[in-house]
This record gives structure tokens, sequence and C-alpha cells, in this order.
């Protein structure tokens, strides 16, 4: 009896829960009579957002929502940050605690779709990698028979491993490690031989090892790990904004147009170029904001090649390759539709 | 006339059994066990101190401000935590609004410092406390937070470090000794309804762990909240945590009720004190007395236990250095801002414990057995 009126409570407020998000509609005014955007970004991920020595958040994932600020208010700055872990991270999407997660999250079919959430584009093409030592002579993945691998536990991570070892019928010893801090440790201890994780993250854990240049990422991704912005599902006008705030970046590293240049990109003959920073046509109003919104964004914040080079490419000490996330006019995947 | 007897005067004892030599003998070589285990120890002192030694201290980088200071040797990288020092004490607090912590660590130690002198009469202290109880938290919410008098707002979410640290184990501390109290009463009411009440809120609260119940404040609430109502992520923690931690101090407080005779309580009913009187004159200075070991032992449980509210994004000490870390300039300084970390944890701790230690050796007055 108990039980069932509890039961009977929680979906009740669940149910309506999910109807006043339904309802709640229009975050774009919600966002303007605030005067700033709530972004949920990572409780510490090295390049895609952390707090620096000053307490200013830094990241691509953090530009991203910097990004949306610059196109809403014509102000980069007017982001609070609020630092999730990768638990409450959906749960503050839904409950409107936040107005966009820009959080490292790999896009899934059951996230898009059962959980209420929609991905807006992919910030980065991550994948998961291995990080050997370059001692053991080891040039593919295809060579791992029989190694020690040291896993990050309680992620798909340990999952994908072991399918990628038994389709290729090869030997496969895990080590589980809570923190990545240990994992890197182990590796240069010896206990494993190799170290797997997203490539994002293995440079970064190079980095951590006493001696960086003896370590190698090998070229072999064994998974797919889309990441990007997510926003709760109801509000179509704030997903095309977030969304578009992304292609504006990718659509401006295609056309050459830098936060440093913008300006006199003003002045070019290219229509492409001048519908983008709102010199010709309406393009802009159609999303609601100001018609030169998107040249604010390039201005403030950068094209997207900025933004990879300096929060995880040559430009930061992570200095990962462009890799999938060049241009797809350069062989790689980061592709925008047209402004038109 | 006989002489009359002057005792020779005692002579000292031998010197194996007196000063360093006669320690030595008595607590380290005792016996060929003894000195078995005094070798076994001195092997690993030999084998655990140089390496550790150089590491911290010979081979340490102290000076410089990047990352690149530290390349060169192989010791600790103190400036890891040089240029974080100030992040760990007040995480993302604005930095020209740091005299507002500052100043309200400096009133909280100026105001509670007569509390400490044994000079001052029993009642002065008694009255001091309950003011410093009651308002002091009010002025340093309202310094901390600002919002009035011209103060700038800080929001919660940008506390952190030492600061945030402190704040969660102050407010559990004073919650959870007053609501214990109170719950340990109730559990050994004669009144049903009280004393199921209370004893349901312990067991609950008893039986689940801290994490969980973080957690649910963090994760389950908000989705249970109409959208857009959400409530600061740091007061719900606060809750949970006075919670819990009341129900701790419950049953140690209770264990201290139990071992006052009864004829404490008859003795008190016959001089015609009621019920509150008998607890706050009679009972309870006795009964706390007993159990301040206890008390301390759950503050200092309290005290670590403030570090899981990592697990919601708060960014408490242990959080703050955790963050630090992932910084891509200061990558792979991790076990020197862990070790750092453990110090102010440790200082804390053992401060805490000296306190209460000082504290028993005053009070004994009896019980001596």
């Amino acid at each position: 009896m108990n039980r069932a009126k509890t039961l009977t409570l929680t979906a009740a407020m669940v149910l309506l829960t999910a109807a006043g998000s339904a309802y709640a509609g229009k975050t774009l005014d919600a966002i303007k009579e605030r005067g700033f955007i709530k972004c949920g970004v990572s409780d510490g991920l090295p390049g895609f957002s952390y707090a620096d020595e000053k307490g200013n958040y830094n990241g691509i994932d953090v530009d991203v929502c910097r990004a949306v600020a610059a196109a809403v208010f014509g102000d980069a700055t007017k982001v609070k940050f609020t630092p999730l872990t990768a638990k409450e991270r959906l749960t503050a999407l839904q409950s409107g605690e936040i107005d966009v997660l820009s959080r490292n999250t790999t896009w899934t079919s059951s996230r898009d779709s059962a959980q209420g959430l929609n991905f807006t584009g992919i910030t980065y093409y991550d994948g998961q990698g291995f990080l050997v030592n370059k001692k053991l002579g080891v040039k593919s993945a295809k060579q791992l028979d029989g190694a020690t691998v040291c896993v990050q536990a309680g992620t798909t991570t340990e999952l994908n491993l072991s399918d990628y070892f038994r389709t290729n019928k090869m030997k496969l010893t895990p080590i589980s490690y809570d923190k990545s801090d240990e994992s890197a440790k182990s590796l240069e201890a010896g206990r494993c031989d190799v170290l797997t994780s997203d490539q994002s993250q293995l440079y970064a854990q190079r980095i951590k090892l006493a001696k960086p240049d003896d370590y190698v990422v090998l070229p072999e991704v064994i998974s797919k790990e889309p990441l990007g912005p997510v926003v709760r599902h109801g509000d179509d006008e704030w997903f095309d904004i977030v969304k578009w705030a992304l292609f504006v970046m990718v659509n401006a590293e295609e056309m050459g147009i830098t936060s440093k240049n913008v300006e006199e990109m003003k002045k070019s003959a290219n229509p492409d170029i001048r519908r983008l920073l709102g010199v010709e046509g309406d393009k802009g109003k159609d999303f609601g904001l100001n018609n030169d919104w998107m040249a604010v964004v390039i201005k403030q914040v950068g094209n997207y090649g900025e933004v990879f080079d300096r929060n995880v490419g040559k430009g930061s000490p992570l200095k990962i390759e462009r890799g999938l996330n060049a241009l797809w006019t350069q062989g790689g995947l980061q592709y925008a539709p047209p402004v038109r | 006339m006989a002489e009359p007897h002057i005792p020779h005067p005692d002579l000292p004892p031998p010197v194996s059994s007196v000063g360093p030599i006669g320690w030595l003998r008595r607590n380290l070589l005792s016996s060929p066990l003894n000195i078995v285990l005094t070798l076994l120890a001195l092997y690993l002192l030999t084998i655990a101190i140089p390496p550790l030694l150089s590491w911290a201290v010979l081979n340490a980088t102290w000076s410089g401000d990047s990352r690149d200071a530290c390349q060169a040797s192989h010791g600790a990288c103190w400036v890891f935590i040089r240029v974080h020092f100030d992040q760990f004490m007040y995480g993302f607090y604005p930095e020209g609004q740091r005299w507002r912590v500052d100043l309200s660590a400096l009133l909280l130690i100026f105001s509670a410092a007569p509390l400490f002198i044994r000079a001052v009469p029993s009642l002065v202290k008694l009255r001091l406390s309950l003011s410093i109880l009651v308002l002091y938290p009010l002025i340093a919410f309202l310094l901390l937070s600002g919002g009035r008098f011209g103060l700038s707002v800080v929001e919660t979410s940008r506390w952190g470090g030492l600061l945030l640290t402190l704040v969660i184990a102050g407010v559990g501390m004073t919650a959870a000794l007053p609501l214990g109290i109170l719950l340990a009463l109730g559990r050994r009411s004669q009144l049903p309804a009280i004393q199921t009440l209370c004893v349901t809120f312990i067991e609950f609260w008893r039986g689940v762990p801290l994490i969980t119940v973080l957690f649910m404040s963090s994760v389950m609430l908000p989705l249970f909240l109409p959208t857009g109502m959400n409530f600061d992520k740091l007061l719900r923690a606060l809750i949970g945590v006075s919670l819990f931690q009341a129900a701790y101090m419950a049953e140690v407080v209770r264990g201290g009720l139990q071992a006052i005779p009864k004829g404490q309580f008859e003795a008190a009913a016959a001089l015609g004190l009621g019920f509150w009187k008998m607890m706050g004159l009679i009972v309870l200075p006795q009964a706390l007395k007993l159990v301040i070991p206890g008390i301390v032992n759950t503050f200092i449980a309290l005290f670590k236990d403030t570090s899981l509210v990592l697990i919601i994004g708060l960014f408490d000490l242990l959080n703050t250095v955790h963050n630090a870390t992932t910084n891509p300039a200061w990558l792979g300084f991790s076990t020197e801002g862990y070790v750092f970390a453990a110090a102010v944890y440790w200082l804390f701790c053992f401060g805490m414990s000296r306190y209460s230690q000082s504290l028993e050796k005053r009070l004994h007055t009896g019980h001596k057995r």
C-alpha cells in the first residue's frame, strides 16, 4: 500500500516535470530576460573544459558556450558555467538547471531519443585509442596480442576494448583504474604495456609521463565518440541557435575568416562571406537575433580552427593533430551547411 | 656522645638505566623480540626516508611560475602548489572580494577566542557561545554571499577550496550536535509518537551512505521540482550532510545518556526539576563529557566526509586540487596536489583531536578510576 502510494506519487511527479519542460518552450526568451546563458561543462577535462589558476574556464566545450552567448547577447562573456559530473550532467539539463550542456558528451541514439535530449552537432570527433611505449616496437593495435592494458573503470571504454580484442582474436589482460592519474602512473611503472582511453585524453595522459616522447599514440581508433553540445527537447528555436553557433565557426574556417580579419572580410565581394557576416541579406534575423550575430561569434570566439588550435591543437600543450576534425576540404569530417 | 648517624646520600642510578641510554634499553632493546622489531623499524626507515626526503625537499623545485621550471628535476614541483595556492584556499571566489572570506575567518577567530581562555567566567562563555552560534552564521553568510550593504553578490557556485570545506564542515558540526542531542533525547522518550519519529529518522539516515544522500539531493531532487525552480546546490548538500551527521551524533549522545545511573535522574526529579532542567543541569553535562571522544570522532569523520561533495560537482579543497591537475599547462603534478590536500586535512583533524584531548583533561572531574 505504502509502496504503491510512493510509486504513484513519484510517477506523477515525473510526469508533471516532463509536462512542465515540454511546455516551457521559449528558452531564448527566458535567457534574454535573465541576461546570461547557463552552460554545463565538465568538472575538469584537459583541453575541453577546466578552470585555470585564475579561475577562468577554458577549453573547446567552454568556447562553444561562449559562441552561443556571443550569438544571443553579442557578448561572449555572458555565460555562467556549471561544472557537472558525468552522472549529473543529463539530469541538470533535463531539469532546466542549465540551458545547454557542452561537456564532452558522446552522441548516442538513446541519449538523442529516450532521454529527451537533442545533440546540436559535433564539436569533436573522438574515438578510443591506445598509448604505448615506443620500446615495444608496436606499430599497430593489431600487434597487441597478449598485452596487459590499463583501462578506466566504469566507462564504455572497457566494453569497447574487450570487443576489439575479441573480434581480432587476440588475448587481453585488462587492469582497471578509477582515476586517469593512476593509469598513467601504471603505464610509466610498466604495470601495463598499453593505456587505452579516448584519443583526446591519451594526449593529456602522455604529458603526465616523465618522458612523454618515449610514448606514442597508435593510429587505430576502435570506437566512435562524437562529442557535441546538447539541449532539451521542446524548444526548436533554441536548438537552432546552438546548432548554428557551431556551424558558423566551421563555415568561417572554411571561408578563411578569423577573429583577426573579420572586419576586413566584411568588405569581401564573395556573396557567401557577405551573407555569413550579415553584410548582405538578413539571414541572421531568421534566428530571432541581430543580423550580424555570426560576425560577432567569429570576432569574439574565433573560427573552429582557432578554437581547436588554442585549446587542444598546436597552440596548446596537448598538441593534438586535426585528424578527423580537419575540415572536409582537408580530408577531415568537419562540414557545415551553407548560410543561404 | 655518639656521632649522629648521617646516612650516606643515595647513589645515582647506574648510567645504563637513566637518560637516553636507559630509555633506549627500556623501550627499544628490552627483549630479543624487541631488538628484532627495532632493527626492522630502523631498516624500514632507512629505505623510506631518503627517497622521500630527496623527492619532497632536496630535489624539489620551489621557484618559478610555470611547469617548465619543474621539468629539469625529478623531485616534487611545489611551484604547482604555490601558483594554485589562492585557488586551493578560496576556490573561484572573485579575487577582488577575497578580503570578505579573510574577514569572516578573522571575525570567527577573534569572537571565539575568549572561549578558549580559562580566566573568562563560564557564564560569559555560555552567553558568548550562544550568540556566536546564532549571530555568526548570519554575519558570515551576509559577508560571503553579499547582495546587501553594497557588497556584490558572490554565488555559492563560486565558493570553493578550503573555504567550502570549512563551510560544509562548520555548518554540519553546528547543526548536527544540537539536532543529535534532541534526537537522542527523543529516542529515549516515553512518548511513543516522539520515540517512533526519532527512531525512524535515525535509522533511515544511518542506513543510507552519505554518497547516496548527496547524489539524491543533486540528481534526483531537481527532477521532482518544477522546471526553473532550483534551489542552491550547496544548500542541498548542507542539509544532506547535517541530517546525516545528526543521526550519527544522536547515537553517540545516546551512548552517554545510557551511562548515567538511574539515581541521577531520580535525584533530579526528587529536587523537583522538570524534564528540560533535569536534562540541561544534571544529565547532559555529565553525559556529554563522557562522550567527548565519540563526538570528536564524528566531527573528524564529518570533516573528511566533506570531500565527498566532489561527486556532485562542488569544488571543495579536494575537487579544487583535482581541477588544477586537469589544467593542460600543469598536467602531471597530481601527486604534489594530493599530498598538499592530505597535509591540510591532517592539520585540521589533528588540531581537533588535540583540542578534544585537552578538553577531556580539563573536564575530568569525577569518574576517576
